[in-house]
């Protein structure tokens, strides 16, 4: 008993010192994003007050003074980390007296909604859809899972929103067809969104599955005398997900981009079409604060996906 | 001696695409109580197919297609998925050849010893542990109560298969079928565990079938012998009729290329020229006629019937009957 408290504090020990080292590379990671950005944003022609109409020069001066824009390069890059430091992202160039923190937590939270709502369809949809195929390999449940998951796969995001706003919100008028209103408005977005990931999680889970259910542990379980269920349900499947888990990390940060076109098809004013908005307007600090957003976001939820790494399977040592 | 297992005309085929292999064909066997018999053959001679079908647990798309499985009383063969669930783990345990891949790698091996034991003797899960302590002993596993918490990757090949056959015999099954137990191990390894295998037969009490195609492994721990060819039954006997007196010309083609540990240097090992039938068309006569230095008109177009040469000692081989020349066993 000791020594498994021992060897117990030791896995804890060895999770946190990993945790750690991992926050300190995400620090590095996030650092070089909001560097290349700002470099690359300052390359982009125009500027948050280029005007079809232009302005007056000694107005444009005013309002780049007033923001610092007139400052070097070198002087407003270690401003801007400076402020990135205490959390502060700046004010939107575009939207007089808002702060690029007020547009995320104003906007985010719908966001994140799409988001879940499509991974909660991608798990409970796309997991069974798998696991059904796989136990009823070439069967008719499996045939009617696999086609509808080799459309899913090929028809991209844009098309299935459109298709989904045309039919089930203009001909059948059963679902809004944009803006986000009442809770009956997630729905087909995030459809559109999990569409490709709920059919790819399928598919990967259909062939993980079918690989594992061959392996001489299953026959081992069956031998013991295991019924059926607890064969699937216990020795299968925690074997089968551990390729799922691999690939969530890419499919969270698809769900996040993809969200992007999705918000600017079903006018959603979520954080992507601020995002894509703010591209086209040159406001410097909304680009900048979003990017660095979503990427913390994606260094996290990575992280978060390798810790749940080792919790299931049990050959993956943490820190070496 | 009453039988604990008898095996009648059993036939096991494979319905593949290509069509019907004939993977095992009518053989029968007994095994009495407490007794340890071997089925010898070299890879594809159904060995595996045999045992998989005692414990109903044939791969798809095989299937039994003739014969009887009675173990201790019951019939085997048309018994229901999940009375048969009931038998297995409980009163047959199976243990097999790559310890490596046999264990599940995301379970502790404490948990998996103990599935056998909540399922089948209803024991809590702390009775569970405690036997799975004392097993896990018994298999000479040092330490216990540490290594139920480690996960298979944490133990040797060695070790891995001594949790196997823990967990085989947790329920202390009538019937243990080990199938090429040893295969996989090194030399060493191999031996301990032949060992293990012979004391646990006396301390449990178990009956055992013990499938190899490593005859010095059957010598050692059998009383019986039963030597496949081809998906049936060659020759059988007790393990002094099969070692001393062979009479098919396969099972003194399988002496004959033992490793002799006290060889003179330059004696080479004779192997068997030719390959096995293919099973999905299997020939009319003898299936080991094309190999077989003895071969006979006959041998090519009738199946030679199981000649009775002993009490237990049976052969198919046309020499053996009453009109055949008489000849010798090569050296």
């Amino acid at each position: 008993m000791v020594s498994f408290i021992k060897t117990f504090y030791g896995v804890q020990f060895r999770m946190l010192s990993y945790i750690i080292k991992r926050l300190a590379t995400s620090l590095v990671t996030i650092w070089m994003v909001v560097t290349i950005t700002f470099l690359l944003m300052h390359t982009i022609p125009g500027g948050p007050f280029t005007r079809e109409k232009a302005l007056p020069l000694a107005v444009l001066k005013n309002i780049e003074a007033r923001y610092n824009l007139n400052d070097p390069l070198w002087k407003q890059y270690t401003d801007y980390i400076q402020n990135l430091a205490r959390g502060d992202l700046g004010p939107s160039f575009k939207y007089q007296g808002v702060t690029v923190n007020q547009i995320i937590a104003e906007s985010f939270p719908i966001s994140a909604q799409l988001g879940l709502a499509s991974l909660f369809i991608m798990l409970f949809v796309g997991l069974p859809a798998g696991i059904i195929s796989a136990l009823r390999q070439t069967k008719w449940q499996d045939h009617l899972a696999m086609t509808l998951a080799t459309v899913g796969v090929a028809v991209p995001n844009f098309v299935v929103a459109t298709l989904l706003m045309y039919i089930v919100g203009v001909k059948l008028g059963w679902l809004p067809t944009a803006r986000w209103l009442s809770w009956q408005s997630v729905i087909m977005p995030s459809i559109a969104l999990a569409g490709y990931y709920t059919a790819y999680v399928a598919r990967l889970t259909r062939s993980s599955m079918l690989e594992v259910l061959q392996q001489d542990y299953i026959r081992t379980a069956r031998a013991k005398g295991l019924p059926e269920r607890v064969v699937v349900y216990k020795h299968a499947l925690k074997n089968a997900l551990i390729p799922i888990i691999t690939y969530l990390g890419p499919i969270l940060a698809g769900i996040l981009t993809g969200s992007f076109v999705i918000e600017k098809i079903f006018a959603i004013p979520g954080l992507g079409e601020h995002f894509v908005a703010s591209i086209g307007n040159r406001d410097y600090t909304v680009i900048l604060g979003v990017t660095v957003f979503y990427a913390t976001l994606l260094v996290a939820v990575n992280l978060i996906v390798d810790i749940l790494y080792c919790f299931i399977d049990p050959r993956i040592r943490l820190g070496k | 001696m009453n039988n604990i297992l008898e095996v009648k005309n059993l036939s096991t085929s494979f319905f593949t695409h290509a069509g019907e292999i004939k993977a095992v064909r009518d053989i029968s066997f007994n095994v009495g109580a407490g007794e340890a018999i071997g089925i010898v053959g070299e890879s594809g001679s159904g060995k595996s197919v045999t045992a998989l079908s005692i414990m109903n647990l044939l791969p798809y798309p095989g299937r039994i297609i003739r014969g009887s499985v009675c173990f201790a009383g019951t019939e085997l063969t048309n018994l229901k998925e999940r009375k048969m669930q009931l038998v297995r783990g409980n009163e047959m345990g199976m243990i097999f050849q790559d310890p490596m891949t046999s264990l599940n790698p995301v379970y502790t091996v404490g948990n998996q010893i103990m599935e056998p034991l909540i399922r089948h003797q209803k024991l809590n899960r702390g009775e569970a542990r405690n036997k799975a302590i004392e097993m896990l002993s018994l298999v000479g596993i040092p330490g216990p109560e540490n290594r139920l918490n480690l996960y298979p990757h944490e133990f040797s090949g060695g070790m891995r298969q001594r949790v196997m056959i823990a967990m085989a015999l947790c329920c202390k099954p009538k019937l243990l079928i080990a199938d090429e137990p040893t295969t996989a191990l090194d030399v060493t390894i191999q031996a301990q565990i032949i060992e293990l295998l012979k004391d646990l037969e006396v301390n449990i009490n178990t009956s055992i079938i013990l499938i190899t195609h490593d005859l010095g492994v059957v010598a050692e721990l059998c009383n019986r012998v039963i030597v496949m060819y081809a998906g049936s039954v060659a020759e059988k006997g007790t393990t002094r009729d099969v070692f001393y007196n062979p009479r098919h010309p396969y099972t003194w083609g399988l002496l004959k290329s033992i490793p002799n540990a006290n060889a003179e240097q330059k004696e080479r090992l004779i192997p068997i020229d030719g390959q096995p039938p293919d099973l999905m068309h299997t020939p009319a006569g003898c299936p080991f006629c094309p190999r077989c230095a003895y071969a006979m008109q006959i041998c090519a177009e009738d199946q030679p019937p199981l000649y009775r040469l002993g009490e237990q000692h049976r052969a198919a081989c046309w020499l053996l009957h009453p009109s055949a020349p008489r000849v010798e066993r090569g050296r």
